[in-house]
């Protein structure tokens, strides 16, 4: 790390103090025209009206006009109507398969990181395979296997069970869905912290008289914290925007969830851009502390590697 | 040995942890290693094996070569990610350089709008854009177009994600002793830097294909029509419709398409690795690919 006397200098005999703002121009020019005046136009056309000829919602650019109609009903619903029971829903899917990622990828991330004697890189390379493979494939593999004339049914078939409907609007099978689909996320970070954890601080633990158990609820377990913290934000933040899962799983209402009624809204019933986009600021508002956690967790590490 | 002591006797042999991941490597490959192997089935059936052929592929009046929307999904895929791939990396590169130098007043605001975009959900990030192509650049047709604008916007900040942790691992040392020796400022970037950068640049651009092949949520919300269908978007529609097992091809083309620019990556990270000294499994180079 230079010293301030340094970097003073550097600046000296360097580019000139408006060339690296002149560098990053292009990328935060886009940035604004594509990131943030879009997120401007979801309040725009949430807080506007709608056109009363082609039954398009019209969005309101002036903040001092703003109408908060579709927002209250949309907040109404949300309290008291269909609208909470799918935010319900969501939310007891996603805490349901996020305890699911947590039981089953812990002791994976565990046994990969610190338990691995030979081939290391063969079982990484098992945990980073699904990375390499498309989501949607990944779902598509298992309409596959559960649809009528799956190989699910042909082989409890096999047991003497009658076929099941698998895939008509069944809670287990969407959640069974998004662990599947979430879960490598989850492992990597998790991984990544138990594989920093240093081995001699273990033993340390070891010699000062702490027994196995000890050893791993008070050194290890700790350790991990941060590890499965930000790997439970990293599934938790898609899975709560998350359609395709429950439609290509189920299609039921049975089992919609808020990202369902977010595409409804804005995708197939053109008329309710409004409340859509009222709904994606809600999610947004609604997942904003696990964004915040996450963007902080990223502004570290980054700083770390600066140091 | 149970679980509860393999966990917590790190000299003990883990034999139930073994077993456990085996596992869940084995349910997270099997489904997927199943589609594969019917994408080559003689018949039509998802759960009867008739024999293998490539009449999925090639032949059948609905193979991926024959049918029009298999096809064109495939083309539209490789052109979005070629093109977002040449222009998100340059942007994102110079942005990276730019944020990691820039001291002035607006750099914390700069480097903050470049993160968020990381950790908006897809789906908020595919309705703003709609939006704004439906009510404010409606000069900008959905489709390509559209689908290109939004694919580079997520891709801006992995490349900058990748290229500065290079930088901050490369210091200033090189381009001081280069102007030291007489090289203009300009020359110190081109010479020096740039070619230090290599490797980032390189994996930059695997990644920004990778992502954007990969992507789901943006691709639909800004299509168009059949011909701006992607890989992704004609497995969704087509998945609950007893979908004929060239759906199961057309993802395993893709499946080997993004295998292939993973593999390529790695080798090339392997080489530059070496000759730097740091001899590297391309799997650990695999791993550090991922963000």
């Amino acid at each position: 790390m230079p010293t301030n006397l340094q970097s003073a200098e550097t600046e000296a005999v360097g580019q000139a103090p408006w060339t690296w703002p002149v560098f990053a121009a292009p990328g935060l020019i886009w940035l604004v025209l594509l990131f943030l005046v879009p997120f401007y136009a979801v309040l725009a056309v949430a807080m506007g009206g709608i056109d009363p000829i082609f039954l398009k919602p019209l969005p309101e650019w002036n903040p001092l006009q703003w109408d908060f109609t579709a927002f209250g009903e949309v907040l109404a619903d949300l309290f008291g109507g269909q609208l909470g029971v799918i935010a319900m829903r969501t939310i007891v899917y996603v805490v349901v398969a996020s305890l699911f990622s947590v039981l089953v990828g812990y002791p994976v991330a565990y046994f990969v990181a610190r338990r691995v004697e030979r081939h290391k890189a063969l079982w990484l390379a098992g945990l980073l395979a699904p990375f390499w493979i498309n989501y949607l494939m990944r779902m598509l593999a298992w309409v596959n296997l559960l649809s009528p004339d799956g190989l699910i049914n042909k082989i409890i078939g096999f047991a003497g069970i009658p076929e099941q409907a698998w895939l008509e609007g069944r809670h287990l099978t969407v959640i069974l869905g998004l662990v599947y689909g979430y879960l490598p996320f989850f492992i990597l970070p998790l991984y990544a912290a138990l594989d920093r954890i240093d081995r001699q601080v273990l033993e340390a633990a070891r010699d000062l008289g702490a027994s196995p158990t000890q050893a791993f609820l008070r050194v290890t377990a700790p350790l991990s914290r941060q590890g499965v913290l930000a790997g439970l934000v990293i599934i938790m933040l898609p899975m709560f925007g998350d359609y395709y899962t429950p439609n290509l799983l189920s299609g039921s209402p049975r089992t919609r969830m808020i990202g369902n009624q977010i595409d409804q809204f804005v995708n197939q019933t053109s008329s309710q851009g409004g409340q859509g986009a009222a709904l994606t600021l809600i999610l947004m508002a609604a997942v904003g502390l696990l964004m915040l956690y996450y963007l902080f967790n990223i502004a570290r590490v980054t700083r770390e590697a600066r140091e | 040995m149970t679980l509860r002591e393999a966990f917590t006797n790190p000299w003990g042999k883990p034999r139930a942890l073994r077993l456990v991941t085996l596992a869940y490597i084995l349910w997270s490959m099997l489904p997927v290693a199943v589609a594969i192997l019917f994408s080559f089935n003689s018949g039509r059936s998802r759960s009867t094996w008739q024999g293998f052929s490539l009449r999925w592929y090639v032949d059948d009046a609905a193979s991926v070569a024959r049918d029009d929307s298999l096809r064109l999904a495939l083309l539209q895929s490789i052109r979005l990610a070629v093109l977002t791939m040449l222009v998100a990396t340059p942007i994102g590169v110079a942005l990276a350089i730019g944020l990691a130098r820039w001291r002035g007043r607006g750099a914390r605001p700069a480097n903050f709008l470049m993160l968020v975009p990381l950790v908006t959900p897809e789906i908020v990030m595919g309705v703003a854009l709609f939006l704004v192509f439906s009510n404010l650049y409606d000069f900008v047709p959905f489709g390509t177009w559209a689908q290109f604008l939004g694919h580079v916007t997520f891709s801006i900040s992995f490349v900058v994600i990748i290229v500065r942790g290079r930088l901050f691992a490369i210091g200033r040392d090189y381009e001081e002793a280069a102007m030291d020796l007489g090289a203009s400022p300009r020359e110190a970037m081109w010479r020096v830097l740039i070619p230090l950068l290599a490797p980032a640049i390189f994996s930059s651009f695997a990644i920004v294909f990778a992502i954007s092949i990969d992507d789901f949520v943006i691709s639909q919300f800004l299509s168009a029509d059949a011909s701006s269908i992607t890989i992704p978007v004609r497995l969704y529609a087509g998945a609950r419709q007893a979908p004929p097992p060239s759906l199961n091809a057309l993802a395993t083309i893709m499946l080997l398409t993004t295998t292939a620019a993973v593999l390529i990556a790695a080798q090339v990270l392997r080489r530059y690795g070496r000759r730097e000294g740091q001899p590297d499994s391309a799997v650990a180079a695999l791993g550090r690919l991922d963000i």
